[in-house]
Parts: C-alpha cells; structure tokens; sequence
C-alpha cells in the first residue's frame, strides 16, 4: 500500500522519535510513505475566520503535490497537521467559492481529489488491527496505557470524522491490538490546554493537573498520545504538578503510538 | 456593567458576524458550551456571555476581555452546541479586531517562558503566534 | 349569450382603500357577457348577498362574478347564496382582489388596473362554468383505530359510544401504550394506571370494539367512506381462545431478554404478557428469541400450559375489512441517545433515561417503585436532572421542544422528594415551559415546596468519577461555574416520531412532516384532519403533546368519524378529472403523477374497420379524485379535464388576461 506522506515541522526536530518509529513500523507493516516533496508549515492551525485564504495554500500545495505523485491519500502524523489539512480538504470539497479563490492563485486547479488521512486510519483500515495483533512479536502485556485524544484529531464534530468525539475508541482498539491494557478515564478527550502553555502557563497546567489525576487515578502508567503539542504539555508540567501533590508516583511518561507499536513489533 | 445606548455597536457586532461567518443571534443561552470549557475558570467573560454580549451589541466590553487569550480553539464547545454556533470563530474574529489593529500583538517572542525556547514544538510556537500576533 | 352579474366587495377599507371600485365597475359594464355590475362594503354579509340574489332574479343572471376575498375564505357562503337563487353552485367565480391584489400592492392605480385584469379573466371563465353535479356516495359505518395507546383508547371508546363499530388494532401483544409504562401523572400526580386500565378494560368490553392486538396495518385501499384495509394479525403462537391467562408458560419459559415495558432495565421470558395489567392479559411468543424458534428445542411453554393453548405452526394471517373511516394513533419512540456521549449513557449504570426512572418509580417496574440506583441497589440522595436532551437541538438532535419533559421532570423531582427522604434535586433546564391549565403552580411546587434547585444551564458533560458522577455545567443566571458530584443523572430524551411513520403514511396516501410527525389538514383549523378525507390523527404521531391534549385530540377526532357516519350517504367533490377517450393515447402519464391512486387503466373495444380492437385508456374515479389536476398537466393529448378548470376555461382565463 502506497501514501504520500506529509511530516511537517515539528516531526523533524522535537518529535523525529515519532517520525522515525512511524517510518519504521509502516515498512514493517509493508507500508510505502513517501515524503512529498518541498513541503511548507501546514500553519499549525485551520484559520477560523472568513476574510483570509493565504493560509489555505501550504496545504493546498502539499494535496496538490500528493495527486501529482500519482498517490490518492496522504498520510499526516501530526495532530496539528492532520487537523489543517483533513479541514481544507473538506472545505475545498464542499465550498465553491472557497475553492475558485484559492486556485486563482495557483498553478493548478485542487478539486479535493486526495484523501487525508491519519496514520492511525492507516493503521486500522487499510492494516487492519487484528492483522497488527498477529504480527506483534512482543505483546505488551500487562501495560497500563492512558490514550489521550486531545482535540485536533477529533474535534469539530462536524469536519473530523476520524471517531466519535465524546467517546472515541480508535486508541483503545489500537493498544489492545498491542495486548496492551487501555486504561479508562473520562478526561481522555479534555483539552490539554494547547497553545496556551506559550503565553498562559499557568491555565495549561492546570488543564493538564486535571488529566494527569484522572488517568492515574484510574490506574494508567503512561499516556500514548498522537500530536506533539499534548505531549509536550503533559510533559513540561508533571514535576511541578508531581512537587505539589507529593506523590511521587503521579510520574507518567508520554508515548506517541508509534513508539509503542515499533516495541511491539520489536523493531 | 450596565446596557446603555451608548455602549451599544452594532457596526462592530456586524464586523465580527461578517469575519466569524456566525451568526450570533441564533445562541439561546443555553450555557453548554461554558460548561464544558476545560479552561473557562480562568476566563472573565464565559463563553455563553461572549454571545450573549455580542447579542447585546456590547462589543467594546468583550475587546478587554481575557477570554478572547484564554480561548484555546479546543473546539469542545462548538461540537456540542445545540444551535450550531462556532464560538471559537466568534472569539477569532474578535481577536482580529485588536490584533489588526497598529500595537495590538499579545505575545511578543521575548516573551516567551524559558522551558517553551527549550523544548516548546514547533506546533505549539507556530499556532500560538498565529493566534496572538500579526 | 350568458347574463353575467358581477358583484365588488369593499372588505371595508381592505380592498377599496387600494381598489378604486368604481373604475373596476365601470370597466366590468363593457366586459362581453356582463349585464349588471354592482358593489357592496361587505359582500358576505347578509344584505350583501341579499343584493346578489336579488339582482339574479331582477336581470335573469345565470353567471355570477364575485370580486372578493380568496375562495378559501367564502367560497362557499356565495355557492349557496346562488344556489338560494335557483342557479347551479357551480356557475359562481370568485375572482381574488384581496389577498392576490390589493394586500399586496400599495399604489392605487396599479391596484385597480390589476382588480380590473382579474375581473376580466373570473368573466372569461365564468362564461364556460358549466353546472356540475356532486355524486353520492354509500358509507361503511365502521371505523379503524390504529394504535392502542390512550389516544387510540380514546377515540375507539368515543366511536364506540356514539354507537359506531370500530376495530382496534395495536402492535404489541397488549394496548396501553406509553401511558401504561408511567407512574404518575402531572399536573394532579394521579396513578397513571389507575385512569388508564378502567379504560384499557372498557375497550376490551365494549361490545362495539373489535380488539385485534398483535397486528399492523399491511395496506390500505379506497377513500373516505369506503376504505379497504388489510391487516396482517403476526402469529402470536398462542391461541387467544383456549388460553386461560394462567402465566406458567411465563414461569417456565427459559429464554431471557430485555424487557421493552421495563426500558432494558430488566428481562422478560420469550413468552410474554408486557405487564400486569395487560389487555388481553394472555401472552404472545416472541419467535425471535425462543429457543424453540430459534434452536428447534425446548417445547417448555407447550409441555405446562393446561389449556393446550400454545401453537408453534400459527402463521401471520392477513385479515381484509372495510372501513368508513380511520384513526391514526401510532404514538412516539424516545429519542435514542447515541450522539450525546457527553453524558456517558450507556457507558455508567446510573445515566438513566427519564422513561427508565419512571419505572424505577413504578410500584410494578422492576424495583417495586422504590427509586435505587442500578449500580449498587442504593437510593441515590442527589440526583441530576438534565433537560432538552436531543430537543431544541439542531446540531444533533431533534430541532423541536418534546414538550412533554418540562412536565414530567418537575413531577420526577416532586417524587423523588417523598420517596427519598433528604434528597436532592437539581434540574438543570434551558427555558422551563409549563403552558398548560395548573401547569405553572406543579412545577412552583416542585422548587418551592420539594426543594428541587433549578439551574438554568445546559449540562456540558457528565464524568463518571468513583462511584459518582460529576455534572459539569453553568449557571447562566449568575455566571457561577457548577460541578456537581450527584449519585444519579436522568436525562430527558426527546421525543421522535416512529422510526416508521413515514412507511405507514405511504400506505395511508397522508403526508409526513420533516421529522415524521404525520401533517394536519391546517395547524389551526384543522388540526385532527389529514389532507386525505376520511383518516384523522390522535396524539403523539401528530407531534409532541401531553396526555390532555391527545386525550382531547382522540376525541375530536371520533367526533369527526361519527359525522361521517352520521350522514345518509357521502356528497363528492365535483371538481373531479374527466377522461375523454376518443382523446385519450392510453400512455397512463396521468397515473404516474396522480397522488391519489385514482387513475386505472381501462380496456375499451373499438371499431377499426371491420373488428372491434380494444385499446386502453385511463379512467378516473371520480370517489378517489381530488381534483388536483395533476393529470391534466401531465396528459399531453390534451385528454384530461378537470371539471370546474377545463382546459378550455384556462385557456380563456389566460387570453382574458394578456389583453
């Protein structure tokens, strides 16, 4: 099975762990991803507002490039990006106007032709978890894992249709695939306070002190995780939330998915 | 605070319908999207009041909130609305309004906390700029 | 040459403040064919029409032109003002100059050249009417209720009373409906049961009403007056006759599944009475989930049961009868809750529905009437009520208000206050609507008196946390952030109409609404009528209502019946389609498009030279016509005419107006 392939920023510097174990799984999994060529910043976020289209055109360009490679879907890792791109796709796909004044500034016409899609959706649609089950060399057994969502990959309800939105189970399906144990908890999909660990610390890490309970209370070890930006925020505030709950045991380390199948398939 | 003809601004409220694409006179104050805000303790102005001031065509009260910082387009409330309104792009727009305007940035990169030059990803640098300066 | 009289209404300043009338009289005078043209400030009014009828006589007029309001409204005060006169009813036309003209124009001299064109063209027309005749057709004097609800219960016994034959026919195996699965009800907290089963058994006694439970409509035929109606009666595998409602097939039966009476809460056998009271209290067997059904074994029912009432080869039978008239009673499904996870129902024992805590209320639900939570069989001390859940919701439920859960929560909280004592209610509402006779002063009592907190927000979402449930929400009124640690969450779901309304609609030829709620003939008006003769609608199928208002709907609606069958025969509607077969191509256009089934095909034999060839063509009858004129249109020999709007008529209308 052949992809584009889109790594964006972040994928090449802070996360390449979660570049290269997604490259090394997919090939395990005899899947081909091929980087597009001179890709751009998908611009982090979809723009909200009617009165802009400049922002449209990176991701716009990188479909492009996809259907010109001859591939039909292109595969995103990012939660960041994949959000991006999953919305100007559909937006291309559903809103005349938005389109005819996007392609009046490119070289060639975007109809909407390319499908964007999650590696995880690779992973469950095109692989299929029960053929992952059979190919783990290295069950994990007895590995109490928290998935957390987030809100790029689901949210809106309207244009993401990766999941059901309040109760997803994608990642719950995934981590048993691994013969891992996916810990339940109700703030699995509670925003973790995103951008705002940039410029309002100290309402990320309260967003954060509110998931890390939650998981650890129910029993989690460790959070698995799809969007860089979650990571880095369940991360950066643990020790300062651990130093005041005085429970050394609230330590939970973050994984991106990947991580998790690439040591399951013991690569 | 206190609804004065004066205060009221129906050019503005229009700008912000016009850059939002939302139309806030279909929000019946329902407050669920306040409800379920994971950061809305933090927040000045709830989200449901956001709508209910720009009903009110109070305009200028919600361009010195904190909220429209505080907002990180989680998107949880929208995807809950029952009157299919998009609060974060009601938000967005109003941040527009004082971020086009000379002086109006939030965030300047010398700004930035330690740990966030450190180890902050690109994806969260990359969106928070673009949602707090021009 | 016809005598044509035209008479101007005023409508007091509705018409002549923007009609100048005199000019329009003056130019009638020179129209071909008129011979007399007055005016008068209120046509419909008695002097009014005493001018018409006088000048009819006076003139001779065989033609009378009306310049009016729409025909809607006076129609038919000024037929049988002509008729009064000695003229056919149907020689009359009403040309609008109300509605069509002077409430929509402001100038006045646009006004007048537009009444004056109208005139012309009601002239043009007038001058072909030609007198039409209404047939008569016999009724059958008895009457089908679909659905054994309380609004079907009540439209039968008032059929019933007035004394008419009326056959019952209900899906489940017992009537009672939803009303059955209540506890109390609002505003007066009387026992639901305790009103609904003295008339659950009236029906059962009446010697009038045909019970024919365990059935559904299969197809239905005809028109108002005589309806053909097959009913498939679905193999109940138990013989009504022999069985003696004894219940040890019940006792022994093996096979367990949930119960839909008790809402899942807790299982039935297959071979099932739905409740206690049930009407007939004999079982049926669900062949779905019988194990002899399904695994060809066991036989248990048939081993125990004394009066060898059991019957595993029973067949659906399919059961034809005619009927005058027919009540639609279908009722309402809850709304299923699969969009709103917020609320982790499904997920948590102790989400419950409203329609599951009303039968944790029940003294015959599964907990005795005592109010425990599924979970751990404790009483729950604080409970959450959320409101609006899939109502008033255009994103991913139904847009409407269910009306019904204002109500009813309100009597949830009253009830929880005695049954628990040192609970807590928390309501969490979006608007609380109590327009209904002592309505207002029940939910006071709910807040005032049992302590309920009612809190004007939208519940965000509810976090299963322990052994409680963590509601989080706002205050609207103060802008209060609230996170509420309760021990039960009862959700008020909407109400929908059934999954297969819109099937059953089709087979009736009556139309549906957006949400499948069946369409009234007018929303104000005609509020039990369908816009199909002969078939009215009872309760919740119509569209959310309470028991009140569906009881008072089920019997408006068998006053309606019994005026049908209180006349000597039925009048039909003239303006009827009319095939001319020399015309007629036998293409069957006209059938395709009639909404009404009352085109067939004909054989007729012609003479073509020597033989006698037959040839097809459509027929109309003329009992089924509307007179939409739906075939005229589509008939593209020009073979169809409507009676009363001949093609011919239109023609001259249109020529009258182009000039």
């Amino acid at each position: 099975m052949r992809y584009s392939y889109y790594p964006g920023c972040t994928l090449k510097t802070r996360a390449k762990a979660y570049e290269d174990t997604a490259l090394s799984t997919a090939k395990a999994l005899g899947l081909s991803l091929t980087e597009i060529k001179e890709w751009q910043c998908c611009g982090a976020l979809y723009p909200l507002n009617t009165d802009e289209i400049f922002s449209f055109f990176s991701p716009v360009r990188a479909l492009l490039q996809t259907r010109a490679a001859g591939e039909d879907k292109l595969v995103t890792l990012c939660a960041g990006c994949y959000n991006v791109f999953k919305r100007t796709n559909k937006a291309v796909r559903e809103d005349g106007e938005l389109r005819r004044k996007i392609n009046a500034y490119l070289e060639e016409d975007y109809m909407g032709e390319v499908d964007v899609v999650h590696y995880l959706e690779v992973l469950k649609n095109d692989v299929g978890f029960g053929s992952i089950a059979e190919k783990v060399k290295k069950r994990l057994t007895g590995r109490k894992l928290a998935p957390y969502y987030g809100c790029l990959l689901l949210k809106p309800r309207a244009e993401m249709d990766l999941d059901d939105v309040e109760n997803p189970t994608i990642f719950e399906n995934f981590l048993n695939a691994l013969g891992a144990t996916a810990v339940s908890y109700p703030y699995k999909t509670e925003c973790c306070g995103s951008y705002l660990s940039m410029a309002n610390e100290e309402i990320a890490s309260a967003a954060v002190g509110r998931i890390l309970n939650s998981a650890y209370k129910n029993g989690a070890e460790a959070f698995v995780v799809a969007c860089p930006l979650c990571k880095y925020n369940l991360e950066e505030y643990q020790s300062e939330l651990l130093a005041a709950s005085k429970d050394p045991q609230l330590k939970l380390p973050v994984f991106y998915f990947t991580e998790l199948l690439a040591e399951a398939l013991a690569l | 605070m206190k609804v004065i003809t004066e205060k009221i601004n129906y050019n503005l409220l229009r700008e912000v319908e016009e850059v939002s694409g939302q139309k806030v006179s279909a929000c019946f104050q329902c407050g669920k999207c306040s409800g379920g805000c994971p950061v809305v303790w933090s927040m000045d102005v709830l989200p449901h009041q956001v709508l209910r001031y720009a009903q009110l065509g109070l305009v200028d009260e919600l361009l010195h909130s904190k909220t429209l910082w505080i907002c990180a387009s989680c998107q949880t409330c929208d995807s809950r609305c029952p009157r299919n309104v998009d609060i974060p792009k009601v938000i967005e727009a109003l941040r527009l309004i004082i971020l086009r305007n000379k002086g109006g940035n939030y965030l300047h990169p010398n700004d930035l906390p330690a740990r966030v030059r450190e180890n902050a990803p690109q994806q969260g640098l990359v969106s928070a700029f673009r949602k707090y300066a021009k | 040459m016809k005598r044509i009289g035209v008479f101007i209404c005023w409508c007091g300043s509705n018409i002549a403040a923007t009609v100048d009338i005199d000019r329009v009289i003056a130019a009638a005078q020179k129209m071909s064919g008129v011979v007399y043209a007055d005016q008068n400030k209120y046509t419909c009014s008695e002097i009014g029409q005493a001018m018409i009828k006088d000048a009819i006589k006076e003139y001779r007029l065989d033609r009378v032109v009306i310049g009016s309001c729409s025909p809607r409204m006076h129609e038919n005060t000024f037929r049988k003002t002509v008729e009064s006169a000695g003229l056919n009813p149907y020689y009359l036309e009403i040309a609008n100059i109300r509605e069509q003209c002077s409430w929509v124009h402001k100038d006045k001299e646009a006004g007048t050249a537009k009444a004056i064109s109208l005139i012309r063209t009601a002239v043009a027309k007038a001058a072909m009417n030609e007198a039409l005749f209404a047939a008569e057709m016999p009724i059958t004097r008895r009457a089908l209720v679909i659905g054994g609800g309380i609004a079907g219960i009540q439209a039968a016994l008032d059929i019933a009373d007035t004394g008419f034959e009326v056959d019952l026919v209900e899906r489940e195996p017992s009537i009672g409906g939803r009303m059955a699965q209540l506890d109390k009800t609002f505003p007066t907290l009387d026992c639901s049961a305790c009103i609904l089963t003295p008339k659950m058994v009236d029906v059962a006694q009446h010697e009038k009403i045909k019970l024919i439970t365990y059935a559904e409509v299969d197809k239905v035929e005809g028109y108002l007056g005589n309806f053909t109606v097959t009913i498939r009666s679905k193999a109940r595998s138990v013989d009504l006759q022999k069985c003696i409602g004894c219940g040890e097939c019940i006792a022994k039966c093996p096979s367990k599944v949930a119960s839909e009476f008790e809402e899942g809460l807790v299982q039935r056998r297959a071979i099932y009475t739905p409740f206690p009271q049930a009407v007939p209290n004999k079982p049926a067997i669900d062949r779905a989930h019988c194990r002899f059904f399904t695994a060809g074994k066991c036989k248990v029912c048939q081993k125990v049961c004394p009066a060898d009432a059991i019957d595993y080869e029973m067949a659906d039978r399919l059961l034809t009868n005619q009927y005058g008239a027919i009540v639609v009673a279908t009722g309402f499904d809850t709304h299923k809750l699969n969009n709103y996870g917020e609320y982790a129902y499904g997920k948590h024992p102790d989400v419950l529905t409203s329609l599951e805590f009303e039968r944790l209320l029940n003294a015959s639900g599964p907990t005795g009437g005592k109010i425990l939570r599924p979970s751990d069989g404790k009483e729950p001390k604080t409970v959450a009520f959320i409101q609006c859940v899939g109502s008033r919701d255009k994103a991913k439920g139904n847009p409407y208000c269910a009306k019904i859960c204002c109500m009813y929560t309100a009597k949830h909280a009253i009830l929880l206050s005695e049954k628990v004592p040192g609970s807590k209610a928390f309501v969490f509402y979006i608007d609380v609507r109590t327009a209904g006779k002592d309505y207002e002063e029940f939910y006071t009592r709910a807040y005032e008196e049992c302590g309920a907190s009612y809190i004007k927000g939208n519940v965000s979402k509810v976090f299963p946390d322990g052994d409680k449930l963590l509601v989080r929400s706002v205050d609207v009124l103060s802008g209060a952030l609230v996170e509420l640690s309760v021990d039960m969450v009862v959700l008020a779901a909407s109400v929908d109409a059934r999954a297969d309304a819109k099937e059953l609609a089709q087979k009736l030829a009556v139309t549906v609404n957006a949400h499948k709620f069946f369409t009234e003939a007018h929303p104000k008006l005609r509020p039990v009528d369908t816009q199909t003769a002969g078939i009215f609608l009872a309760g919740m199928c119509q569209g959310p209502k309470d028991i009140p208002e569906t009881v008072a709907q089920a019997s408006a609606a068998a006053v309606k019946v019994a005026a049908i069958f209180s006349k000597q025969s039925l009048l039909g509607n003239p303006t009827v389609a009319e095939v001319e077969p020399k015309l007629c191509s036998g293409d069957l256009s006209c059938m395709a498009v009639c909404p009404y089934g009352a085109i067939s095909e004909q054989v007729v034999e012609e003479r073509r030279g020597r033989e006698m060839v037959p040839r097809k063509i459509a027929q109309v009858n003329a009992a089924l016509c509307q007179g939409c004129g739906a075939c005229t249109v589509a008939c593209r020999p020009g073979a169809i005419n409507l009676k009363g709007f001949t093609n011919q008529q239109i023609l001259a209308e249109v020529d009258a107006i182009c000039l």
